[in-house]
């Protein structure tokens, strides 16, 4: 019984004897093996995913909440976070874990505010990662004083569609969307707007130069999201940041 | 040519080399058969793409991936029915119109079984 199949041509073939090697390789021996399906059915993010358990597990005994902050390239994460440290400096001990393909200026655009900052380069692995990945969250965690703190914000890297793939160990998701971006993003992008719970629409001070349609925008999320919390933001001019900030007090513990 | 910034296949592609180098035990890979589901967001050409990449002057060079694809379906919560999701996913069930939807299939992402290559051995 096809005892040497010829796989070289690349097809997928589904043996009619499957069944019988779906068992783990090993016990191979005593017999001429074919060209044979081995059944693996196992998770590609399996890695991922406990390495983010541990995160998490980690960040809950030290009794720190953690925000994964992801958005478009140029939505306006790291000038949110300025305006935030700046307002919440006294109220709440924060920690920043910044993504950055090769750069640390987001970094130092943060530096002076007394929160705790790790930078994470991404452009270590092939060509650079576009999002943060478990691991990589999990090296930045020796250099954060996790116990002195209470909030953790990740600023992942500037992408609509990797870091959402990407369980870290966080305790909630956020999104900078701006209203730059247009209204259909969040049904070409379903799977980013569908994982936050939070969505900020910022850079609303520039809503009277643009066509953006503010009630479309929200139908569109609303198709994907229905639950998601909407705020309105210019990190620009402070409009709305405290009630982000607000929000942020809520995750804390 | 860069692609940073564009493509989590790269990262995708060293977890599945984990993977198929720890099952294969040492046999030749022709084929990694991968299920991923349409919310997966994966682009089947630029995962093969990346496998080349990833793959090249390791043991599993000349292996191929071979993604079947899952459609995103979801199951109201109020009325039970089952609505597969377009290519505009709108996450609204098909029968009542309401959003208490959960995902049925569309999220897996899996190594379903490797095709090895066939191995003559002179006992038995």
């Amino acid at each position: 019984m096809g005892r040497f199949h010829r796989h070289g041509d690349g097809t997928v073939h589904d043996h009619a004897h499957a069944g019988e090697h779906a068992h783990d390789v090993g016990d191979h021996s005593g017999y001429a093996t074919s060209g044979d399906r081995l059944e693996v059915l196992e998770r590609i993010f399996d890695e991922n995913d406990k390495t983010a358990a541990a995160n998490r597990a980690e960040f809950a005994a030290a009794g720190v909440r953690v925000v994964n902050l992801m958005s478009a390239p140029g939505a306006g994460k790291t000038t949110l976070l300025r305006e935030t440290l700046a307002r919440l400096g006294g109220q709440l001990r924060v920690g920043i874990i910044e993504g950055d393909i090769e750069t640390s200026l987001d970094a130092d655009r943060l530096a002076g505010f007394c929160a705790a900052i790790a930078l994470i380069n991404t452009g270590t692995g092939y060509g650079g990662e576009c999002h943060l990945d478990a691991p990589m969250v999990r090296s930045a965690l020796p250099r954060l004083p996790l116990a002195e703190l209470d909030l953790v914000v990740i600023e992942n890297v500037g992408n609509l569609v990797c870091p959402a793939e990407f369980d870290v160990g966080e305790d909630a998701r956020a999104m900078v969307y701006a209203v730059t971006e247009g209204e259909e993003k969040p049904l070409k992008y379903p799977v980013m707007f569908r994982s936050c719970g939070l969505v900020v629409v910022n850079k609303v001070d520039l809503l009277p130069y643009l066509d953006f349609d503010m009630n479309g925008f929200l139908g569109n999320l609303r198709k994907v999201n229905p639950v998601a919390e909407v705020l309105p933001v210019s990190a620009r001019t402070g409009e709305g940041v405290a009630a982000w900030c607000d929000w942020l007090i809520r995750q804390a513990p | 040519m860069s692609i940073v910034g564009t493509v989590h296949e790269l990262s995708i592609c060293s977890s599945i080399a984990d993977i198929v180098t720890r099952h294969a035990a040492g046999r030749t890979v022709l084929v990694i058969n991968v299920r991923a589901g349409q919310l997966r967001q994966i682009v089947p050409d630029t995962l093969v793409y990346c496998w080349e990449l990833v793959s090249a002057g390791t043991p599993l060079a000349g292996s191929r991936i071979s993604v079947e694809p899952v459609p995103a379906r979801i199951r109201c919560r109020a009325c039970g029915q089952a609505t597969d999701l377009g290519e505009v996913p709108v996450f609204a069930c098909g029968g009542c119109g309401g959003f208490a939807v959960e995902v049925v299939s569309g999220e897996e992402f899996l190594i379903t079984s490797l095709e090895l290559a066939a191995e003559r051995e002179v006992s038995g």
